[in-house]
Parts: structure tokens; sequence; C-alpha cells
């Protein structure tokens, strides 16, 4: 029931002119100037020209910095499976709790998606940390041992030496996943709540058992949610900054980090700007694999 | 042997399960012990915060004595409000116009405003960045607050298309009846537009608010690279404390902005009820 | 057959007017190739109680919304009360509409909604205060004022929107499928209530339904439209016994239809050769209708009579058969029981199936028809409807 432009040329103009000369100016445009820097070459400390150059994609193919490109796919697709693999169950209970304790679980997942972002990866590294809650709590457990080797005649165990957990791969992953759960859980949850729950009813009366159902039943119908859930945990955490900033060691650098001190630090312009159209480039690849994905089951 | 008395869950109470309790429990633990822990030793008596030394409210009186970081709160703040009345114009007329309208290029214009929402954090950061520096340089020294322009308008370059999305799920419930009915009893075009429509899409554009000014409030990485020295906002100024070492002050400044947003959640949740529940009911 | 139906037609409305306060002229509407309304002629009088009746997607609604201003004529022209209303907007038009959802707004109380349609008019608020009282009184929703919508059933939502339609006093009040969504009982009850309250406010009424029966209930005359085409306008006795093509005798109420060959065409009686009745079927008119041509026999359930036919009796010819009357064998088939009636499917000796209906006069039913007993059927030579197209 749309009506064309045609017919009200004047409202038309009024609704779409405001957000649309917005998107173009301060969206498209500083994009474009990105693109076009990406094939420039810096000639002084801050001029570039634009020489129509593939020298900086032909410099991000190097090894050094593809592997980073390919260490920044594996962070965030394990980041991704961690995250399904917690968010389904956690989506599943929600998904058939009763109504008000449904809105109580939905709000407490989404309440963390409300604080912001740096305050909880802080929370996180004050737990993580050498003199954190993790380790305070293992070596509470580690004295307790000790004493009961004493008490049954054995040598203690000897100091404590408190773990690290902080600043490298783990801890990137870890902080990654805690960071991006809920964005999981929610696609999930609302897939399985719009599921018919006659279709599970008819496989457990046909004679499936509950793992079998989920399998055969709920996993292909949930998997539109499922894909969705998936894409919208994978494509930040491609492009996440702060978490491996302050999680990460000196070899967990994610390809957002790189890009950053191309700006900052190198000032190195026309490098970074290819560094981010690759990465874009990554997370549409990454959108239309989905897109491909989820048309399939539609054409049976 | 007395029988259990608890009934057993029926087949598909799998919230009931055990495992699945467990598991739930375990993610939420997961999900709130660091911040909970975060926010206890804020009032911690201890430099070194991880044992337990007694009660205080030193830290949050540092905080409030910290110029910089109640300046920058201040900023946050202000960013915050204007990027939300701002992205929710623009957000509720793209809403419309996609809606609403039938036009040549609209795959297209639809595609171009989910860019902001799929483009990665770092890349609209630099992108602003360079455009900032190069095609449109932001006067310094301007006065409060229109030394804060460049951060908003960068933010509101990525919070509109959200509000976008959410007003638009809300247009799609509207009853076309609505709008002829009005014109029927003798409304015109904008009559109409303010009197049915508007009311109707309130709860979106509350959701909508609320999506902008916690997304605003939120960015970190986007400001990291539009802000300008004399324009330092919360999540930066905390950046910076941090990369210089983890005191309890920024425990009871982490707190103060839990706080903010959860309360904020709450008003903006309620007022969205509030308005949903004027609905009719199917 | 005029004479027949200016003897069967219902005694008119006294407040109908003899102008025609609507009239469509020459109206078609295309959307892209598809016609939705074609070359449609129409004249309503004021004072009616009009139905546009028909299948979905027979552009009945797009006839109406063209009427309220949301559709705008391919070709043609529209009229209300002599004016060619091409080119007012919905918002300039003496004509309101209650809408198929109702269109309650759903943020106003109901005296902001009642009231809603004046204040546009520029109504000051002493005058808006009583009327909308008034108009609230008339749909029997006095006291109503300060609910909001949502406290309110569907049927008392319906009302409201009547209220807020008729408190504009419109010159014609239009209805879009206005009891499709009330349960069986409340459309009973609303279907009185509407005559009722058009007869009390004397406007004239326009109903778009895809039900005959609310049809036949409610309106005084009727237009039957099929894929975008008029097929038959008539009060609705007439629709019913007087249909003009199988069309309209299907779609109006449920009907036996046989192809036939017409065999003869006298003044005063004529004769039809069916393949599926044994016996040529006898009518005491004639049929303006060549002879050898094709025509159809549409038979109402309710006017075929069945009989006990005992075992071993041969076929009755028509001959033997009571003056005028046609007569079949046939043998009962199935029975379905609905309580104030029942209906029997007759399975003739051509094997095709034939419906009739007998009402549940008694208690027990005397003659006690079962399933696989031989019948005879018979109706009058004046029952049926031949048809020519």
């Amino acid at each position: 029931m749309e009506q064309t432009w045609r017919q009200a040329r004047g409202a038309f103009a009024a609704i779409a002119a405001p957000p649309l000369v917005w998107l173009l100016l301060f969206f498209l445009v500083p994009l474009g100037v990105i693109w076009a820097y990406s094939f420039g070459e810096n000639v002084g400390p801050i001029t570039i020209d634009l020489t129509g150059t593939f020298a900086n994609y032909m410099r991000a193919l190097e090894p050094l910095y593809l592997s980073i490109f390919g260490k920044s796919v594996i962070v965030a697709g394990v980041t991704t499976l961690l995250c399904l693999l917690v968010g389904f169950p956690v989506a599943l209970a929600i998904a058939f709790a009763s109504p008000r304790m449904k809105a109580w679980l939905l709000l407490l997942i989404m309440l963390p998606f409300w604080t912001n972002l740096l305050i909880r990866t802080f929370a996180l590294i004050a737990v993580l940390r050498e003199q954190g809650y993790v380790n305070f709590g293992i070596e509470w457990f580690w004295n307790l041992a000790s004493s009961a080797r004493e008490l049954v005649g054995m040598a203690p165990l000897g100091d404590y030496e408190p773990l690290t957990l902080l600043y490298n791969n783990a801890a990137v992953i870890v902080g990654l996943v805690y960071v991006h759960l809920p964005f999981m859980v929610l696609p999930l949850y609302s897939a399985l709540d719009r599921m018919d729950r006659s279709l599970m009813e008819a496989s457990l009366d046909l004679g499936a058992g509950h793992l079998r159902t989920i399998l055969l039943v709920v996993v292909p119908l949930a998997a539109p949610g499922i894909a969705s859930g998936v894409l919208i945990t994978f494509i930040p955490a491609l492009g996440s900054y702060l978490t491996p900033d302050l999680l990460g060691g000196t070899d967990s650098q994610m390809i957002a980090n790189v890009i950053e001190r191309q700006f900052k630090k190198a000032n190195d312009w026309p490098f970074g700007a290819a560094l981010s159209f690759l990465l874009m480039y990554l997370t549409f690849f990454a959108i239309a694999a989905q897109a491909l994905i989820q048309r399939k089951p539609g054409r049976r | 042997m007395a029988r259990v008395a608890r009934e057993k869950p029926g087949p598909l109470e799998y919230h009931r399960r055990w495992p699945l309790q467990l598991i739930v429990g375990a993610t939420f633990f997961f999900l709130y012990f660091p911040l909970i822990i975060l926010m206890v030793f804020s009032f911690n008596d201890s430099k070194r915060n991880i044992v337990w030394q007694g009660f205080t409210f030193d830290y949050y009186e540092k905080v409030f004595k910290n110029a910089e970081l109640i300046e920058a709160f201040g900023n946050s703040l202000t960013i915050a409000f204007f990027c939300t009345i701002i992205s929710v114009v623009l957000g509720a007329l793209t809403a419309v116009m996609l809606w609403r309208f039938r036009f040549p290029g609209k795959t297209a214009v639809e595609g171009a405003m989910a860019l902001p929402i799929v483009v990665p954090e770092i890349c609209m950061g630099v992108a602003m960045l360079v455009f900032f520096a190069k095609i449109m340089p932001w006067p310094s020294g301007m006065p409060w607050p229109f030394n804060l322009g460049a951060i908003i308008i960068a933010h509101v370059s990525f919070a509109f298309p959200f509000v976008a999305t959410v007003v638009r799920a809300r247009l799609a419930s509207f009853n076309r009846e609505l709008e002829e009915a009005a014109k029927d009893l003798g409304a015109s075009e904008w009559r109409t537009f303010w009197d049915v429509l508007v009311p109707h899409m309130q709860p979106g554009l509350i959701a909508g608010a609320l999506l902008a000014f916690t997304l605003s409030l939120d960015d970190f990485v986007i400001t990291f690279f539009t802000a300008g020295p004399d324009t330092i906002t919360f999540p930066v100024k905390v950046y910076s404390m941090l990369r210089f070492s983890v005191t309890p002050e920024v425990n009871a400044a982490s707190t103060i902005l839990i706080v903010v947003t959860v309360v904020l959640t709450a008003v903006g949740l309620h007022l969205q009820n509030q308005s949903e529940n004027k609905k009719p009911k199917p | 057959m005029t004479d027949l139906a200016a003897a069967a037609a219902v005694k008119p409305t006294p407040h109908v007017k003899e102008n025609a306060i609507i009239r469509f002229e020459n109206i078609t509407k295309r959307y892209g190739k598809v016609v939705a309304v074609d070359n449609v002629n129409l004249e309503i009088r004021e004072g009616e109680f009009f139905a546009l009746l028909g299948p979905s997607g027979c552009g009945k609604t797009t006839l109406l919304r063209m009427l309220a201003g949301f559709e705008t004529p391919t070709e043609g022209r529209v009229f209300i009360d002599g004016q060619d209303v091409a080119s007012l907007p919905p918002n300039k038009r003496p004509v309101n509409m209650v809408f198929q959802s109702y269109a309650v707004f759903p943020h106003m109380k109901v005296a902001d909604n009642v009231a809603y349609g004046l204040k546009m008019d520029g109504v000051e608020g002493g005058e808006v205060k009583r009327r909308v009282e008034e108009a609230l009184e008339l749909v029997k929703l006095g006291g109503y004022g300060d609910r909001m919508p949502d406290q309110l059933s569907g049927g008392q939502r319906q009302r409201v929107a009547l209220a807020r339609a008729l408190v504009k006093r419109p010159r014609v009040l239009l209805l879009d499928e206005p009891l499709s969504a009330l349960d069986a009982k409340l459309r009973d009850q609303m279907r009185s209530e509407l005559t009722s309250l058009q007869e009390k406010v004397g406007i004239t009424f326009i109903m778009v339904t895809h039900d005959q029966d609310e049809a036949l209930a409610i309106a005084t005359r009727c237009a039957v439209m099929n894929r975008g085409l008029l097929a038959q306008v008539a009060t609705p006795a007439d629709l019913y016994e007087f249909p003009n093509s199988r069309f309209v005798a299907d779609f109006v109420g449920s009907v036996n239809m046989f192809e036939g060959v017409l065999d003869k065409d006298e003044q005063d009686h004529a004769i039809v050769r069916a393949q599926e009745l044994s016996a040529p079927v006898y009518l005491d008119h004639g049929v303006t209708g060549a002879r050898g041509s094709t025509v159809w026999v549409a038979l109402r359930p309710e006017k075929i009579e069945m009989h006990k036919r005992p075992e071993g009796s041969s076929p009755m010819k028509m001959e033997d058969a009571p003056a005028g009357t046609n007569v079949v064998s046939g043998v009962i088939r199935d029975i379905v029981y609905l309580g104030s009636e029942t209906i029997f499917e007759i399975e003739l000796e051509s094997s095709r199936r034939v419906r009739t209906f007998r009402s549940n006069l008694t208690r027990y039913d005397q003659e006690d028809f079962t399933w696989d007993e031989p019948v005879w059927l018979a109706w009058h030579a004046c029952s049926p409807a031949v048809l020519l197209s």
C-alpha cells in the first residue's frame, strides 16, 4: 500500500531530504574520501597525493598483514561459535519460560548491553588480572589443598604463583564472548519464541527424544535466527578494537588495532585506508554469505 | 519414603530442566559477576582493591573533585542529548520515507541506510577522522556546546539508521484504515500525520531515542578518532585512566555511569510500555 | 417475468426518495493490467440501505472507496448529490465511512474519537459536546465517553465507529464489511440494530459485504458484482427468486443447477430437457430464448418436495404427475442434521446428486427418511428459474 513519490512530491521531498543529505554528507562522503585515500601516497607529513596506486593493497597482502587478517577471522569465528554454544541453551530456556520470568530474563540479558563497553571490559580486567578474583579464588583452593596435604602428612604445595589470565589470545576471546553474548541470545530467542510449539510436540509424539527433537526440528526451524545471530555477533567481533587493545598481548592484535596504528602513530593514512576497506569488504562478504545461506531453505 | 513434592517439568518446560538451569545460571554469573565486583569495590577502603577493607565514599569524592572527569562526563551527556534529538528526527523521517513511498532507487537507499549499522566502527572512526581533518575541519575554540559538534555529527551518522530500523518496525503494525478514517472525518494530510501517525510511532520513537542515547554514551572508538584534545568524553577519559593504572576511582566513575544508564533505561522502558499499552488489544 | 417480479417485491421502505444521491457513470478502475471495476453504471436513491455484494476481489470495495475518495476512477464519473466529486479529497466529501477494522483511534478516549470529525469542521466546543453525547446515546453507548478504546469489546468499538461517522451528519454513510469481525450471536443482533438505526437517522447507508445472508437481511436493494462487472441490481427477494444469471443464482443462497436445452417455448408454458434429469422440466411460463438454445434450470433446495417411493414402483411419467408438478426419482445418499432443518442429498438415476431441505416441524420426524431410501422428488412448475447465461 505504498504510494509513489509522484503523488506527493512536496511531502516526499520534505521527508526524504534531511536524512538523505545527512547520510550523503556525513557518512558516504567520509567513506568515499577513505576509499580515495586507499589509492594514494604519502608525499609529505600531512599531504597525500591520490596517485591511483595499488601499492597499499599490495602491501596489505604481505604475509604479516595477511596473517593478522586470518587471525582476526579465526578469533571472531571462535567467539561466534562459543556465543552460539552458550547462547542457544540460554535462548531456549528463556523462550520456554513463563511470561513473567521471560521478561525478567530478557531484561537481564539486555542490561549488560546497555552498559558501557569500556566499563564491561574494565570489569573483566579487574576480575582476570593477577590480583583479581579468579586468581584469588584459585589461590584459596590451592592453599586449601596445600593444608590438606599437610594434614595427611604430605609435603605442602609451594607458594601460589598467580596465573597470567590477561594479555593473551584467550583473554581476547573471553572478552569478546563477554561483550557479544547478548547479540547472539536476542535473535536466537526471537526465532525460538516465534516457533510453533506444536511442531516440537509432534516430534516428541512421534517418538523422538529431546536431543533429537532439538537437532532435527528446532535447529532447522530456527536456522534463520541462528544465521542472523551468527552474523550479528561475527561482524562486530571481526572489527573489534577495544577488547584486543585492552585484554590482548603484543601478539593478539586484531586488524582494527593495525588500522588505528596507521592513522595515529604510524601516520600512514593511505595504507590504513586500504586496510579499512579490506576489512569492510570482508564484512560485506560475510553478509552476502549469510544472505545466500538464508535464501537456500526458501527455495526448496 | 517421601515422594518428591515438586511436579516433574512438562515436556516443553525446558527452563525447568537442570542442565539448562545450570547453563543459564552460569551465563548470568559470567555476565554479572565482574560488574558486581566492580561496583562493590568502588566502596572498598583500599588501594589494592582486592580484599574488603571497609566501606568508604572516598573514591566518589575523588571523582567529583576530578574536574577533568566531571567535564568529560558532562560532555558525554551533552553529546548523547543532542545526538538523541537529531537521530530521532532523522530516523523517524527515514522510516516514514521508506515505509510510505515507492521511488526509483529505493533499494539502493535502503542499502545505504543499513551501511552505518554494518560498517565496522573502526572504519567509520577513521573516516570521520579524515573527514574532519581534511574536508570539513571543525573550528577549534568554539563555545560549548558547539565545540562538540564534530562528535555529535559522527554519533548521529551511526545512530540514526538504528532509530530508523526501530521506528520502521513499529510502522509495519500501523493500520492504514486509521489514517483513512482521520481523512474521512475531515482531517488534512498534516493533521492526519500528527493526530494518528505520530501517536502510533511513539513507542518506536521512545525506543529509538533510548537506543540512540545509549549508543552515543557507549561509543568509544568513533569518538576516540573524532575527539580533539579539548573535547574529551567519559569513555575516552576512562580509557586513558585505564592505560595509566587501575584505581578504585575508575570503579567509582564506572558505577556512576552504570547507575545512570540503568535508571535511564528503566525510565525509557517504562515510557515505552505506557505508550504501547495504549494500543488496542487484538 | 416482470409482473411476477413486481408481485414478489418487498414493500418499499417509506423514506426512500426518488432522487439518486449517488450516481456512478461508466466507472472503470484499472491497476496496471488488472481491471478491478469494469464500466459500472449505478444509481443509489436517497434513503436506501444499499448493499454491494460479491466475492472477494469483485471490485465492490473499490467502488465504496471511490465514494469515500480513497480511490480515483480510471474512467468515468462519480456524482454525490448531483455533484461530480472527482476533484474532492476525502476530507472534503459529504460522506463518512465505518471501516472494516473500525479504525477507532487507539490513543483517544471514546468521546474524543467521536468529536474528532466535528473538531475538523470547526464546530464550537459546547455544540461538539452536545452532539457527541447525542451520537453516543444513538448507538447505545451513553456514559462510555471517558473509556479508552482498548477497554471496549469489538461490538462496542464498532458502535464508536458508527457514532463517529454519524455525528457528522453525512449525506451517505459507507460501511465496509461492517459485521465481518463480530461473532455469530453479536452479528445477528447488530444486523437488526443497523436497520433500525438507518430508519431512525434516515441517512443513505451503503454497505459492502461478501456475505449474502447479511445483504439479504439488511439491505433494501443489492448490487451483486462479479469480476468488476455489475451482475444484477435488485431487491433481496428478486435476487433470490429471480436471479438473472448462473453466477447470481449460485452466489445468493444455495441452488441445484441443471444444464438443458430449451425444447418448447410458448406464451404460457415451456419445456427444458436436461440430461441429468430423467423427465423434462415443465415450466408454467414462457422463456425468452430461442428454441434449441442451451439454458440452465436453477432450483432452490427448499422448493423441492420429497416423498416416499415404494420399492419396485415404476418411474412416474410426467403425464401421471399432479398438474403443474415435475417429478423425478432418486435414492437418499446423505443426511445432514442441522437442528432447525435437515439437508438431504439425493442421488438421481443419472447419478447426479440433488439437495433438498426439510424443516424439522416436529420433534420426531413422522416419515423417518433414512439412508439409501428410494424417494420421489417433486417441484411446482413455477419454482425453477430458467437462466440464459
